[in-house]
């Protein structure tokens, strides 16, 4: 993991002195909210529908025992007992009073932690694959990247005040588990004559106006990653539209202007750029790679495993990852129990699962955008504790995947912008498709929630979506089909009419139905959406 | 400090709307700056230009050495394309003045040094303590950009 030296802790410390500041110029009046807002958003403090809500960074989605067990102590002391994992592999508390902030910020910055750019009109906190260091077919470990992107894009003046957000995701391999191709600028690491690189996507998003990425370049150098994003960002910032904020984002400029023509302003921005002297040494990625380095795995971990109590054997058929060291294995813990909010822990759970952190999984744990976590390095033979002492606190769902393991905004329980609530509609599928053995039936099958067309909840990218719309002033939720944020990506299309919460949780169970009578061999409902069309379910649905 | 507070090397006047803060000690320039159209039309023996967020600097580079003062404006804090503009023209090697004027709040005013603005002209006065604060806080920062600070990387590996 990534340790702090002087120069990181210098640089996080100042934040909170100057945020301080800031907060106690805005209570004493000297700053309008107007003028404040941009200020706490770079710091991700939201003011939402009841309280004020702080987003605190988990760069990459990596974190130890350590800074987790300061999440829950910022759950218990500051919030009302719990937080909320978010798809950008972060954690939110929804109920924090503006006066204490600061003192969160400095009880956080004392673990290595911080809020910086969790929101506003800047690069945001760096995202990447949540089996990183632990899966198999990754060409590297994208971390280093990201580490390296996070200290280039942190209080980064020229890109401070973008027309938009801007989201980077690191990945490294060809399966995509972060969704990067729905990133504003999406790095996949790749080795070119035995040299590792990044491939470059952007123009990625969701929101009102989903895009897929395009390719930008097929491979740039470690040594000349910072130029070119530079590159990338100073077209964005000088090019992007200023004039609505529904356009502003660098999907839209790369759609209007078309990906070559942005792809020859970045190639001719870079090479005035790259004359800068912007790119750190190739010793400071040495430096940061060798933090990240494998721990020290037993080589001759044992690999069998009793299987003979049948509730651990289907937790571990859905929810452990072959892990490329043998004798270890990727532990998801699902933070989606049946009927729960989806992504929120209490205080007592972040605990337990920093405990396991500690003792089984070389102190460290991930957070995945699917809004889980995982135990990323867990000996095989330690597979059956674990599950126990997850299972005691409710942390032993194993639905990874299934159509109960739902992304779901806020919505209109918390968010000022929603339309709808996303999480009791979330509870009441989970509920209705709780039974353990029809979703492994099911197979595959990704749910994703939106209260509203901003699309936190990442509903284009559903195999199912659901949006929630307002129709004339009463909550109204529109079906989608055939999305996906792997590296599959597509997305999703709408079957017709919207529906009522109840009538939408009927709506899924046609489409579920309909899957169950067309597919074929072992088909996934996209696989099987993406053969025969929509036009069975939208029969199914409306017929 | 690089980019640090200076009282010997600042000017700092109270007037609301006019230059109030200069980090550099050779003349003011009085001339009125003269629109980016105007500069490339006719008027090019002006020494003195405005750029609005929409105008292309780089038309700017092949006189900048004739150029004193090129006033680059803020109608909205929001409206980043300022920064840009000053990077450009600082990295095409521009050394005169590079003011920043317009919607320029205090908390904007450490980024925009890092630009290479050296003065600047808020529409409000901008309170010198917390001034002063925001430009002494940071002793370090991780990316090379336009003003003399070491970027972190630098301090590392030397
Ligand atoms: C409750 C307060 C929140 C507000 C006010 C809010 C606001 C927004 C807005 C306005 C957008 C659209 C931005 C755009 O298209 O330019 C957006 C997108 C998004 N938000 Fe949120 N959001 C909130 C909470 C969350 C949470 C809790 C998550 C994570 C679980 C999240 C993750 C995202 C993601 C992933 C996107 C889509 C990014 C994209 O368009 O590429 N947001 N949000
Ligand atoms: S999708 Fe809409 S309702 Fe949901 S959190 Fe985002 S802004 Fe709020």
């Amino acid at each position: 993991m990534y340790k702090y030296d002087e120069y990181d802790q210098a640089i996080v410390d100042a934040r909170v002195d100057e945020f301080r500041d800031q907060v106690r110029r805005r209570l004493a009046g000297d700053m309008t909210e107007d003028q404040f807002k941009p200020l706490r958003l770079m710091n991700g403090l939201y003011l939402q529908l009841h309280a004020y809500m702080l987003r605190i960074a988990v760069p990459y989605g990596t974190l130890d025992s350590r800074q987790m067990r300061m999440l829950g102590h910022i759950a218990r002391k500051y919030d009302r007992g719990y937080g909320h994992f978010t798809t950008r592999q972060n954690i939110q508390f929804n109920w924090i009073k503006l006066s204490d902030a600061p003192d969160i910020l400095a009880e956080i910055a004392k673990i290595e932690m911080h809020a910086i750019q969790t929101s506003g009109n800047c690069i945001r906190n760096i995202s990447s694959d949540q089996y990183a260091g632990a899966a198999a077919d990754e060409v590297a470990d994208p971390r280093p990247w990201a580490e390296l992107v996070r200290q280039w894009s942190t209080f980064h003046p020229e890109f401070s005040h973008l027309p938009r957000k801007f989201k980077i995701a690191v990945i490294a391999a060809d399966e995509d588990r972060a969704a990067m191709r729905l990133h504003d600028i999406g790095i996949q690491l790749v080795m070119r004559d035995g040299e590792l690189g990044a491939k470059i996507f952007a123009g990625g998003g969701m929101g009102r106006t989903p895009m897929i990425s395009h390719e930008i370049r097929d491979f740039v150098a470690a040594d000349d990653l910072m130029s070119y994003l530079e590159a990338c960002l100073r077209v964005y910032n000088r090019y992007g539209r200023r004039d609505n904020i529904y356009k502003a984002r660098i999907k839209i400029l790369i759609h209007e202007i078309g990906a070559d023509e942005y792809r020859r302003q970045v190639e001719e921005e870079f090479a005035a750029v790259k004359q800068l002297g912007l790119d750190p040494p190739r010793a400071e990625l040495e430096r940061i790679t060798a933090m990240f380095a494998a721990p020290a795995f037993a080589a001759d971990a044992p690999t069998d495993i009793d299987r003979s109590d049948p509730d651990f054997a289907v937790w571990l058929d859905q929810n452990v990852k072959p892990h490329k060291q043998p004798g270890y294995a990727i532990v998801n813990v699902s933070l989606k129990p049946i009927g729960g909010i989806p992504g929120d822990a209490s205080a007592d759970q972040i605990d337990v699962m920093a405990d396991l952190a500690e003792r089984y999984a070389f102190d460290e744990l991930r957070v995945t955008h699917a809004q889980n976590i995982v135990l990323p390095h867990i000996r095989v033979a330690d597979l059956k504790a674990v599950w126990d002492a997850l299972a005691e606190v409710g942390l032993a769902e194993a639905n990874l995947d299934l159509i109960s393991d739902i992304i779901a905004c806020p919505g209109l329980d918390y968010c000022s912008l929603a339309n709808a609530r996303s999480i009791p509609l979330a509870q009441k599928i989970a509920e209705r498709f709780a039974d353990p053995a029809r979703q492994r039936d099911l197979g595959e099958l990704k749910l994703k929630i939106s209260g509203c067309i901003n699309a936190c909840g990442h509903h284009h990218a559903g195999h199912i979506g659901i949006l929630g719309v307002d129709k004339k002033g009463v909550e109204n939720f529109q079906l989608l089909l055939g999305g996906s944020g792997a590296e599959d990506v597509s997305l999703g299309r709408i079957t017709g009419p919207g529906f009522s919460e109840d009538g939408v949780v009927d709506a899924i169970e046609r489409v579920t139905d309909t899957y169950i009578k067309v597919r074929e061999g072992g088909e996934r409902f996209v696989d099987t959406y993406r053969r025969v069309g929509m036009e069975p379910f939208k029969e199914a649905i409306y017929g | 400090m690089a980019d640090g507070f200076d009282p010997d090397q600042t000017t700092m006047t109270d007037s609301g709307g006019g230059v109030q803060l200069r980090f550099r000690d050779d003349e003011v320039n009085e001339e009125p700056a003269v629109t980016l159209d105007s500069f490339l039309i006719g008027q090019s023996n002006a020494t003195a230009v405005r750029i609005e967020p929409g105008d292309d600097a780089r038309a700017l580079l092949p006189s900048l050495d004739r150029i004193a003062l090129i006033e680059v404006s803020f109608p909205s804090f929001r409206d980043g394309r300022g920064y840009s503009v000053a990077r450009i023209l600082r990295e095409a090697g521009y050394t005169g003045e590079l003011r920043a004027s317009g919607d320029v709040l205090v908390d904007q005013v450490p980024l925009m040094r890092r630009c290479g603005f050296d003065s600047f002209a808020p529409e409000a006065p901008i309170d010198g303590d917390t001034l002063r604060r925001a430009l002494d806080r940071y002793d370090f920062h991780y990316q090379r950009a336009a003003d003399a600070s070491v970027p972190v990387w630098k301090r590392r590996h030397g």
